[in-house]
């Protein structure tokens, strides 16, 4: 018998969320295939690929690239221009390191500040994220949202305990986008898109955020919620799972043992910059494999390197 | 595909004369396709009917050996829906045309690559050798001996069976796989594949031609089979091991029921970065054997990394004992650490802490199995749940020093903690397990 392509779409999609204004804006998702499976259909909009700056003058000294890459940008706008020229960039990501009250503890209205900045020094779609305090994030999100409003800026995240204020100050006082953060189980996925659409939301206007986790590290858990969510959403129309996914990959992966040891303490292991960008580029992979619509580095040779796969792919 | 219970009672002889302890042919037939009854026990089933059967309950993906190791197998699309269960394999790709100095340099970077992690050994198993016509046999056979002598398994990849037959009459010993079967060469790879007892890959350039050269082999005998991917661009060999592995497992064609060889060195030459992560996309995504231009701890780390991780079994918990685990002859005097009863946190944790040479107590309590946060988050483990722990297991007696090292991502049980256990002092300890072994020694 010869073989015969079964080309397999599906007559659900992904929900389209556009991000930014203007020539440069991205269309997230549309898909109405597998992740990645552009021989079943072309893909309306190919999966996204951001680059991470934060608000503090970080030192890279032990990554000679990436500060190469930065050198003689002292502000976050300056590094943001920097950013939004990386070969591969659609959109940059703010995040707001500096406003952990463990930390620098920075005001909301200096983030807004930042963002303000931010937003003007650049043509790419902005996404600001926070600093993972609940408190916190609501409070910045908030002011971030007024002080670049009209630029349809994507807000990472909402989570259970702080949709309220976050939505109500993101999505429905600024008509900003807002994303729909939960921990690697798609119940609870779906429970917090029902909840923040019944606050008046439009589903279009959601992102979702299912968990993340460096490659080696509870992965699995990962990969398999983005295929759960992906199948629901297409092979039975759950229309409160088709948000797309976007997947902050760099804020799991720079943190886990590859990217931290230093040459010196390990000299086997190499150069630590080249381990932190495999190490980045290879779970962004795994995560675009198994169904985030967009993902989010901070290495500009990670970000070509996705940006050109997913070319390649399609 | 599983034969329903009236597929098998139309290949029955509808005698219901009871030989196999059912009363009827109908009734027998269910049994069977419950599994309850193996089809022999009708004595008066017809080889026609038989080898159908066997046919129709062969798994939808043959398992192949390598060496050692096992491919293929496989039953679900995705690990959710069941389990996945035989990881891929990496390989390092060699070119018989490279000089000597270049392949000893790619080896023994290779070669560098060798550690354990949750109990597996991580490093490259196979090798790819590809050998071209100008390249010669005798000069083909010294690169496979190469290859084969650091103990991995030989792939030959070559296209000519006159030069693979000459090849291997040197060095069949050192070939597991001879890869390099196609619509013309078919006939004279399979002798020499059956010959030397060897897998043989099947080019796959084209899915119908790979398709009909399969459908040759099998009905020639041969079911000891790998396809290679021999797609030009990554967006075929992307397209090619997706519908080989969706048509076995998903539309019951077993032409394709078999392992794949996807060589990513080949669709990114030069770019080890684009290579990882080519090799993520195919770890993920059906690839067998992923063959990659080097394996440096760069690529390692997060590639065995993920290929431990989506192949573990979802159905089984990874769990570890709670209790006090002596690490580096630790005695009652030895500092204290806690962590959870993971088991990819408490295998991290120990492996670091035996890194260390620092005698260390590590405790693991009872937290639902779940990683430090997700424990903390459930409320699993928490300044309450530890002091618990302490007590019923009355580790005070057991254990003199009073220093307890907490996980840095728990900083916040610190206070509540100081209550619990007054006698104790609660040391806040780095994030990440390998920050330990600097922090237990400056510790000391
Ligand atoms: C996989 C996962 C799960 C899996 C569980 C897997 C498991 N067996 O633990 C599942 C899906 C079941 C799950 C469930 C939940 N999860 Co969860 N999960 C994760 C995920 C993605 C990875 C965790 C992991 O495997 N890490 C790897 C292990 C090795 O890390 P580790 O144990 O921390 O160990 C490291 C360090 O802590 C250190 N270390 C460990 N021990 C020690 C000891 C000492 C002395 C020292 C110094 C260092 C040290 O070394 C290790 C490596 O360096 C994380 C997100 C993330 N990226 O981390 C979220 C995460 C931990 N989960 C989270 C949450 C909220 C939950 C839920 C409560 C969600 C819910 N509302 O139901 C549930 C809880 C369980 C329940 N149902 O009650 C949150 C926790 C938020 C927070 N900061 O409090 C996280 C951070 C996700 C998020 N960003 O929201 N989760
Ligand atoms: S032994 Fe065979 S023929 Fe006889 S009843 Fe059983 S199935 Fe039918």
């Amino acid at each position: 018998m010869p073989f015969v392509s079964k080309p397999r779409k599906f007559n659900a999609s992904i929900n389209e969320t556009v991000l930014g204004v203007g020539d440069k804006a991205v269309t997230l998702g549309g898909l109405n295939t597998l992740p990645l499976h552009f021989f079943d259909a072309p893909a309306k909009n190919p999966p996204a690929v951001g680059i991470e700056i934060t608000d503090v003058d970080a030192d890279l000294s032990a990554f000679p690239e990436l500060a190469a890459f930065y050198e003689g940008a002292k502000t976050p706008a300056e590094r943001a221009k920097k950013a939004a020229a990386a070969e591969g960039a659609q959109f940059v990501c703010l995040r707001f390191e500096g406003a952990d009250p463990g930390g620098l503890n920075r005001s909301a209205a200096e983030c807004a500040a930042i963002a303000k900045e931010v937003a003007e020094a650049i043509d790419l779609p902005l996404v600001i994220s926070g600093c993972k305090n609940v408190e916190k994030d609501a409070e910045i999100f908030a002011a971030c949202a007024e002080a670049t409003s009209g630029k349809n800026v994507l807000f990472l995240s909402a989570r259970e305990e702080n949709y309220k204020t976050v939505g109500a100050s993101t999505a429905l006082a600024y008509g900003q986008k807002v994303g729909a953060e939960s921990a690697v189980d798609i119940n609870l996925a779906k429970q917090l898109n029902v909840v923040m659409t019944q606050l008046g939301i439009a589903p279009g206007s959601i992102v979702m955020n299912v968990g993340s986790a460096a490659a080696g590290y509870g992965f699995e858990y990962v990969a398999s919620t983005l295929d759960r969510v992906k199948a629901a959403a297409l092979e039975q129309n759950d229309n409160m799972l088709q948000m797309p996914i976007m997947t902050p990959v760099s804020a799991e992966t720079w943190g886990v043992k590859e990217s931290i040891m230093p040459e010196q303490d390990m000299p086997e292991w190499g150069s630590q910059e080249e381990r932190a960008v495999a190490m980045e580029t290879v779970t962004a992979s795994a995560c675009l494999a198994s169904g985030s619509d967009a993902v989010i580095l901070r290495h500009p040779k990670s970000v070509k390197t996705i940006a050109a796969m997913i070319a390649a792919l399609l | 595909m599983a034969l329903k219970g009236l597929d098998i009672f139309k290949l029955t002889p509808k005698k219901n004369c009871k030989d196999c302890g059912c009363p009827t042919c109908m009734a027998f037939s269910m049994k069977v396709a419950q599994g309850a009854l193996s089809i022999d026990k009708c004595p008066h089933m017809s080889p026609e009917a038989l080898a159908t059967l066997a046919a129709a309950t062969e798994p939808p993906m043959k398992t192949i050996s390598i060496g050692e190791h096992k491919l293929g197998g496989e039953t679900v699309m995705l690990r959710h829906e069941k389990t996945f269960v035989n990881k891929n394999l990496f390989a390092l790709d060699l070119c018989a045309g490279m000089d000597d100095a270049a392949i000893d340099a790619k080896l023994a970077e290779a070669d560098k690559v060798d550690y354990e992690r949750i109990g597996e050994r991580m490093r490259v198993e196979c090798v790819y050798v590809s050998v071209k016509p100008e390249h010669g046999a005798e000069r083909g056979a010294a690169v496979v001996k190469k290859a084969a002598a650091t103990g991995r398994d030989v792939i030959l990849h070559c296209c000519d069976a006159a030069l693979a037959g000459d090849i291997l009459k040197a060095a069949a010993a050192d070939v597991k796989v001879l890869a390099g079967a196609n619509a013309d060469n078919w006939e004279a790879m399979n002798a020499l594949a059956t010959e030397h007892n060897l897998v043989l890959g099947v080019c796959c350039k084209d899915l119908s031609d790979a398709h009909d050269t399969i459908e040759k082999l099998e009905a020639a005998g041969n079911k000891n089979l790998i396809i290679n991917i021999c797609a030009e661009s990554i967006k075929d060999a992307f397209s090619f091991t997706v519908q080989i592995r969706r048509a076995a497992l998903k539309d019951g064609d077993r032409t394709f029921g078999y392992p794949t060889i996807v060589n990513v060195a080949r669709l990114a030459p030069e770019d080890y970065t684009m290579q990882a992560a080519l090799a993520s996309l195919f770890t993920v995504r059906y690839g067998s054997v992923i063959v990659l231009g080097r394996m440096t701890y760069a690529e390692a780390l997060p590639l065995f990394g993920l290929r431990q991780n989506i192949f573990t079994d979802p159905q089984k918990p990874m769990k570890v004992e709670p209790g006090i685990y002596p690490l580096n002859g630790a005695d009652e005097n030895s500092v204290v650490a806690v962590t959870v009863d993971f088991a990819l946190t408490y295998f991290i944790v120990s492996g670091e802490i035996e890194r260390s040479g620092v005698p260390t107590n590590l405790i693991i309590t009872d937290a639902g199995g779940y990683s430090v946060l997700t424990a903390w988050a459930a409320g699993k483990f928490s300044a309450g749940s530890i002091a618990k722990f302490f007590e019923e297991n009355d580790i005070a007696s057991k254990i003199k020093s009073r220093t307890l090292i907490l996980p840095g991502k728990v900083a916040v049980l610190k206070g509540e903690l100081e209550n619990k256990l007054p006698d104790w002092k609660i040391v806040v300890g780095p994030n990440e397990a390998i920050q330990l072994v600097r922090f237990l020694k400056d510790y000391k």
